[in-house]
């Protein structure tokens, strides 16, 4: 307040719910782009389908974190804006949480401890603190989907490699033929950080070259 | 400036957020806490035919201030199937324990929940690992043993997850030496 030079709100516009959709998906990929989000990352991903059911937790949560403060954001106070994001984020993973043990029970039990822990997922409080409690609906709503569509698409490609590999089904389906030896490891912990790590590289690798393609050209 | 009003001024928000998220969530906890009982209640009695052989229904009875369920056929008893818990390698581990009328013999084990190791300590709900306490007389202390060919009250371990092993059959121990004599007086009745 001492300072104070008012700024015209259209100068802090910043990206378009558009611009914030495609970035999410992508150009800034929660998982391997922005590497938030880790421990789901690693401890949901030996299947798609626990994948799959964090990835649509994760979607309901933020969209609806994102919105919410999004709402509420010219009554933020700055010192406690980070308290307000935890409390809107938890009261929706609560809900998930109490909803999936009471629907989808046996996703339930598969994911134990997991839907809970979606409170302490930088990636969600981060998209509050980043975007929603900025722009408005609209932008905030657009920004929330890209970046859980990112997030599944990490997901989704992590669960991919290690399902397969580790028991030779995808999504409960046999893909390789009976007498494919399960590489156990890759169902285990080491196996997350292993996949985790080869595909972060092919994605540094891919896209070092393609810039340096682009300079080139 | 007044400290009182600039906290409230400071927090209204806060304070406002937390009674209206903790209001819903209370109302959300109504209206499902029922149904989430109901799926542990029809996880536990679907399993009661697969514990005790011939059950086609569990009765809920509180025997030594225990819940527990009476397996019975066509109204005759035919055993019972006891829920327990214990420490496991990574979390608590909670079984269901089925046991013929006498007490005498165990019929059948069933992990309710449990957060070991995946791909070793976790195949202690599989069938064949389970498999192996039926028959096991309910009245000897049951020991997890390594190398295989386990037989009398020896059970196999999981390769890898010699822990886990033990804490199943610590529980089983511990559920009957505890429950026992109170079943085999409430089974006379």
């Amino acid at each position: 307040m001492n300072t104070a030079t008012p700024e015209a709100p259209a100068v802090r516009e910043g990206p378009t719910a558009g611009e914030r959709f495609l970035s999410g998906i992508l150009p800034e990929n929660p998982i391997y782009r922005q590497l938030l989000g880790m421990c789901p990352t690693l401890a949901v991903t030996n299947g798609m389908q626990p994948a799959m059911t964090m990835a649509v937790a994760v979607l309901f949560v933020l969209t609806c974190s994102n919105l919410m403060v999004s709402l509420i954001r010219p009554l933020l106070k700055p010192h406690l804006r980070i308290l307000v994001f935890t409390l809107t984020i938890a009261t929706f993973v609560t809900i998930v949480d109490r909803f999936l043990a009471a629907y989808v029970y046996e996703m339930s039990k598969a994911l134990g401890p997991y839907i809970p822990l979606i409170i302490v997922n930088c990636l969600i409080i981060s998209r509050c603190e980043v975007c929603a409690s900025k722009q408005g609906l609209v932008t905030a709503g657009a920004d929330a989907v890209g970046q859980s569509l990112g997030f599944a698409i990490g997901l989704a490609s992590l669960a991919t490699v290690r399902e397969i590999l580790g028991a030779g089904t995808w999504f409960g389906l046999r893909v390789l033929p009976e007498m494919w030896p399960d590489w156990v490891l890759m169902v285990l912990p080491p196996g997350a950080f292993l996949t985790l790590g080869l595909l972060l590289g092919l994605v540094n690798w891919y896209s070092a070259r393609r810039d340096s393609g682009s300079a080139a050209a | 400036m007044e400290a009182k009003g600039n906290y409230i001024t400071q927090a209204w928000l806060v304070i406002l957020l937390a009674l209206c998220f903790g209001g819903g969530l209370a109302g959300l906890d109504a209206k499902l806490s029922g149904q989430i009982a109901a799926n542990k209640l029809a996880e536990t009695l679907g399993q009661v035919p697969a514990l005790v052989p011939g059950a086609d229904k569990g009765d809920e009875q509180i025997v030594d201030g225990q819940i527990v369920y009476r397996a019975v056929r066509g109204g005759e008893p035919v055993g019972w199937v006891i829920p327990a818990r214990g420490q496991g390698f990574a979390d608590k581990i909670e079984l269901l324990l089925g046991v013929d009328p006498a007490v005498q013999t165990i019929t059948g084990v069933y992990i309710l929940d449990q957060k070991e190791t995946p791909g070793l300590g976790n195949k202690i709900i599989e069938d064949e690992w389970r498999g192996q306490f039926v028959g096991k007389s309910a009245g000897s202390r049951l020991v997890a043993i390594t190398g295989g060919g386990a037989t009398g009250s020896r059970i196999d371990a999981v390769t890898g997850a010699t822990i886990s092993s033990e804490s199943v059959c610590n529980i089983v121990n511990a559920t009957l030496a505890k429950m026992r004599p109170a079943l085999t007086a409430a089974g006379g009745e």
